[in-house]
């Protein structure tokens, strides 16, 4: 690929005056993911009203799901916190009885710094409940990274990796290096059907779309050893040194240097599997670290293209701009300059340059390939700036968080939440579909009133 | 600290915002981390609200923790006032922000020495109250300032109009039916040829509060927002005011009795004459209202002694229950209120109209007594829908809190006569109808034939293995029948008869589904 005339991506950085969700937010699809979690969020008023208001639901007011609310008592320290966070975890396990109690850190347990990091050990002992504490506040963190927070400290909780294989195959390899070919050692070395070192995946995606990015490494004879998080807290993968990690989402990169750090795993540093041409390039990283030859996956990603050629043809050469808020724009983006599309502006709350590299790369590989120029990447986002730039430039598509959603179309400008592609199926090759699907769905919906003469409805 | 699932009333910053946001050209600057604006997306989302919400943060982050605010909520507000110039400049401390104890006031002082805006800091304790309790005194601190602006500029007009007049006070944005509300208060005052002279907050401008003495008397429809306001008022001015919620044909009556009287404290002077509504009153409440008629036809013979539990803030609650008991005859095992710091007024309302009382902000408490209950209706809020759902109890809802499809698009207003006729249906939609009633009491339910098969032809040449069984049953219930269809249909067309876990997916990508 013709590298040479690919500027590198530039990257700006605005007030951070944007509109994104609290990352507590996590615990919305965290709770359903981990089965037998139970999520506590220790704030005010304020963090409990945002999930059950903002995000709308009613599932807010199920059981595995609750707010320690803190009073006016705890903030000047007249309750003991320890004392205080004892009782109300009695209460969850004497009513759920899970298997986990992950505390999430606010911004308040931050200003008046209590220790949860240093509570949850005792309490842990006291009640025989694991408690993993994540501090997902909005002074740190935007939106998804919120998860982020929490599978980092759910990377502490997995079981030491020991298994025979891992261990012993290093061992045996050196007692083996006369024998034959490297083939006998792999074979030696494989437990079940893989002849690889165990690879564990991050990121929580629902089970079904789990299951794609399995069977996808399966065809390639890739055995996926665990996730992280697992569908249950007493199902996490095995983690330490040998195992080889790859996130799915951009979103991961705590847990990454967690992983890499602490649990002393094997980073592979792949585009993310969104889009055909994400997942392909994941997959293909994949097998090259683990010396594997990817058998077919031109021919899987063509024939995916094929069957999205309709929506392809709605896409082609129109303009989407990104506000930003949730950390997955620069695959999306990078998805939809394949698509044909050209992007203005990718906003993004937090660039991890590290973490996104393969990512970043493939971006660059793709706007050379499609002849079109990088957009601008903008972190910490500016979003009333935001605004003007889009009524300059009145992109054909805006993806907005749901607070600058409304407004737009009132003005005519086509507008997709963005929240949408967090809450979706968005990874592997079967669900680009649903991917365009979302993407299309404005430009579907205002194509059939074009006619009506009611565009712009702003007063 | 406190376990809660549910919240009935939000933060106090909510209620500030709410309060900024109704009225014209004003704008809220919270003092807030990133993801607190989300009353942004309830505005924008719940009330499909077409203009951008005049509510920005002004980030509290790491830095700010370490240095403090410094210029930066200064240079926010300013920035505001260059950009948008607002009239009014409202900085919004939150629960975060208040912890941090710094001096706001200092900050706002110097901030609007360089703005044209007028700006006024919040006065709420973030501990101490809730959305509704702040928003009432927001409302009142900012009617305070311009009415004391005015004064000490001297254009504080304090000339009652020629003709009767009265201000609506306390409708404004993501209250439900507000503005149904507002519409249909506005229609009946013009029926009694009252004039609307102002309303406050929603759609008023704040450099016109000067002229809010120039009304007769204030009206109050809702107790949560704007008794302070119109008991500043009332010692300011002098003016009256009537805090009888017109829900109900009573109320409504009783409404507009209270307005008589303060009408007749002037019209002799200002008239020449007393006015007497009791014929228009008699009028609306036999034939242009239907509700009286309602409750004597043989339709609401149905409702007698039905049990019905009532749950909600203390102005629809106490409405909605006394309308129940005392309108239709229906039996009100328990109303409740959420509303704790108006509890006293709740109970003397409720005198004889119900048997018990359940003053909690506890969800469960309220699930619970409805369990025990088991009413034939529920009328509350979402959160009691919900509950209706899961014990299977039909539930009329009423605000708040309410959802997206309480802010509804077609009329539909719970005060005056039109009120009474709307809140006669969402009475008796809930209830099973009455002759359906009695079949399903004698015949003993609808479907009385058991099941045999789900599906109404079986397949024997298709078998799903083990693993692909189990990734069927996490596909959500109600489309798991459609993707096992497809799947089936799309491995007939390929000659699979072993439906291994790959064939869903594959399905899945040749059929658009």
């Amino acid at each position: 690929m013709p590298i040479e005339t690919v500027e590198t991506p530039t990257f700006e950085c605005e007030t951070g005056n944007y509109h994104t969700f609290c990352p507590i937010s996590c615990v919305a699809w965290l709770y359903q993911k981990i089965e037998d979690s139970f999520f506590l969020v220790i704030g005010t008023k304020t963090c409990g009203y945002f999930p059950q208001n903002a995000l709308g639901v009613m599932i807010f007011a199920e059981p595995r799901y609750a707010m320690a609310e803190l009073e006016e008592g705890d903030i000047s320290a007249k309750l003991n916190d320890h004392e205080e966070l004892r009782r109300l975890c009695l209460q969850v396990r004497k009513d759920r009885n899970p298997s986990v109690i992950v505390w999430i850190g606010t911004c308040t347990t931050e200003i008046i710094k209590m220790d949860l990091e240093g509570i949850a050990p005792k309490l842990e002992t006291e009640i025989g409940i694991p408690i993993v504490v994540a501090r997902a506040n909005g002074l740190d963190y935007a939106f998804t990274q919120g998860e982020d927070t929490v599978l980092a400290a759910v990377t502490h909780r997995c079981p030491e990796h020991r298994i025979s294989s891992g261990k012993q195959c290093k061992t045996e390899r050196k007692l083996l290096t006369d024998s034959p070919t490297r083939q006998t050692v792999s074979n030696y070395c494989k437990s079940g059907s893989n002849n690889h070192p165990p690879l564990v995946l991050s990121g929580s995606l629902p089970s079904t779309a789990a299951s794609q990015p399995n069977l996808e490494l399966k065809r390639q004879s890739i055995r996926v050893s665990g996730w992280l998080p697992a569908q249950r807290y007493t199902e996490l993968p095995s983690l330490g040194e040998g195992v080889y990690v790859c996130g799915v989402n951009p979103f991961l990169s705590r847990t990454a240097t967690t992983l890499m750090r602490r649990r002393r795993c094997e980073l592979i540093g792949a585009p993310f599997p969104i889009g055909p041409d994400g997942t392909r390039a994941w997959i293909e990283k994949i097998c090259s670290v683990l010396g594997v030859k990817p058998e077919g996956l031109e021919e899987r990603e063509n024939q995916v293209w094929n069957n999205l050629r309709d929506y392809l043809d709605l896409l082609r050469e129109k303009s989407v701009s990104f506000m930003g808020d949730n950390l997955l724009e620069v695959s999306l983006s990078r998805f939809l300059i394949r698509c044909g599309m050209i992007v203005y502006e990718v906003g993004i709350p937090y660039m991890d340059e590290r973490y996104q590299a393969g990512e970043l790369a493939l971006l660059r590989d793709t706007c050379s390939r499609m002849c079109v120029p990088m957009p601008r990447i903008v972190e910490k986002p500016d979003n009333y700036n935001q605004i003007q730039r889009m009524r300059e430039l009145e992109p054909d598509l805006a993806i907005a968080g749901m607070a600058h959603a409304n407004p737009p179309e009132a003005r005519g400008i086509n507008t997709k939440w963005s929240v949408e592609f967090t809450f979706a199926q968005i990874h592997g090759f079967t669900n680009a579909k649903d991917l365009l699907e979302l993407v299309t769905r404005p430009l579907r919906r205002n194509d059939s009133l074009r006619n009506l003469g009611w565009t712009n409805l702003s007063v | 600290m406190k376990l809660a699932y549910w919240m009935y009333a939000g933060p106090a910053h909510i209620g500030t915002s709410r309060v900024a946001s109704s009225s014209k050209n004003v704008h809220a600057v919270m003092h807030a981390p990133l993801g607190d604006d989300y009353f942004n997306v309830t505005r924008s989302m719940l009330e499909r609200e077409r203009d951008f919400t005049p509510v920005t943060a002004s980030m509290v982050d790491r830095h700010v923790l370490a240095r403090g605010s410094q210029e930066r909520v200064i240079n926010n507000i300013t920035r505001k006032d260059k950009e948008q110039r607002p009239d009014l400049i409202v900085p919004t401390p939150t629960r975060t922000s208040s912890i941090l104890q710094e001096d706001l006031q200092n900050l706002v002082d110097r901030a609007s020495l360089s703005s044209n805006s007028d700006v006024i800091l919040a006065d709420v304790n973030h501990y101490r109250v809730n959305e509704l309790e702040a928003a009432d005194r927001t409302l009142e601190q900012i009617v305070r300032y311009y009415s004391n602006k005015a004064r000490g500029q001297g254009t504080l007009n304090q000339c009652l109009t020629d003709k009767p007049s009265a201000n609506i006070i306390g409708t404004f944005t993501s209250g439900s039916h507000n503005q149904h509300d507002c519409r249909e208060l506005k229609r009946l005052l013009r029926d009694l040829g009252i004039g609307i002279n102002r309303v406050i907050p929603e759609g008023g401008s704040v450099g016109d509060l000067r002229n809010l003495p120039k009304a007769w008397f204030n009206i109050v429809p809702y107790r949560e927002v704007g008794l302070m306001t119109a008991t500043y008022s009332e010692k300011e001015f002098g003016m009256p005011y009537v805090s009888v919620t017109p829900m109900g044909v009573v109320d409504t009556a009783e409404f507009i009795g209270q307005i008589q009287k303060h009408i007749n404290t002037w019209a002799p002077t200002l008239l020449g004459r007393k006015v007497n509504y009791g014929s228009y009153i008699d009028n609306q409440t036999k034939f242009v209202s239907q509700a009286a008629w309602f409750s004597r036809s043989i339709d609401c013979q149905n409702l007698t002694g039905k049990k019905a539990v009532v749950s909600g803030d203390a102005t629809h609650a106490a409405s909605i229950t006394k309308i129940l008991a005392r309108e239709m005859g229906i039996h009100v095992s328990r109303a409740g209120t959420y509303c704790k710091h108006d509890a006293e007024w709740f109970n003397e309302q409720l005198q004889g109209f119900r048997d018990e009382i359940l003053i909690t902000e506890d969800h469960t408490k309220v699930g619970d007594m409805i369990a025990r209950t088991e009413p034939s209706a529920i009328f509350g809020t979402q959160m009691e829908r919900h509950i209706g759902k899961r014990l299977a109890i039909p539930c009329g809802v009423i605000p708040a809190p309410v959802h997206i499809q309480n802010f509804t698009l077609g009329y539909r207003p719970f005060p005056g006569y039109e009120g009474t006729n709307q809140i006669a249906d969402l009475v008796y939609n809930p209830f099973t109808l009455g002759m359906e009633d009695h079949l399903l009491d004698l015949l003993g339910g609808h479907d009385t034939k058991e099941v045999i098969t789900e599906s109404l032809s079986t397949d024997e040449d298709l078998t799903w293995n083990l693993e692909s069984k189990l990734e069927l049953n996490k596909i959500p219930g109600f489309v798991r029948g459609k993707i096992k269809r497809n799947t089936e249909k799309f491995a007939r067309r390929k000659g699979i008869t072993n439906i291994t876990i790959d064939v869903p997916y594959a399905a899945k990508e040749a059929l658009n589904a």
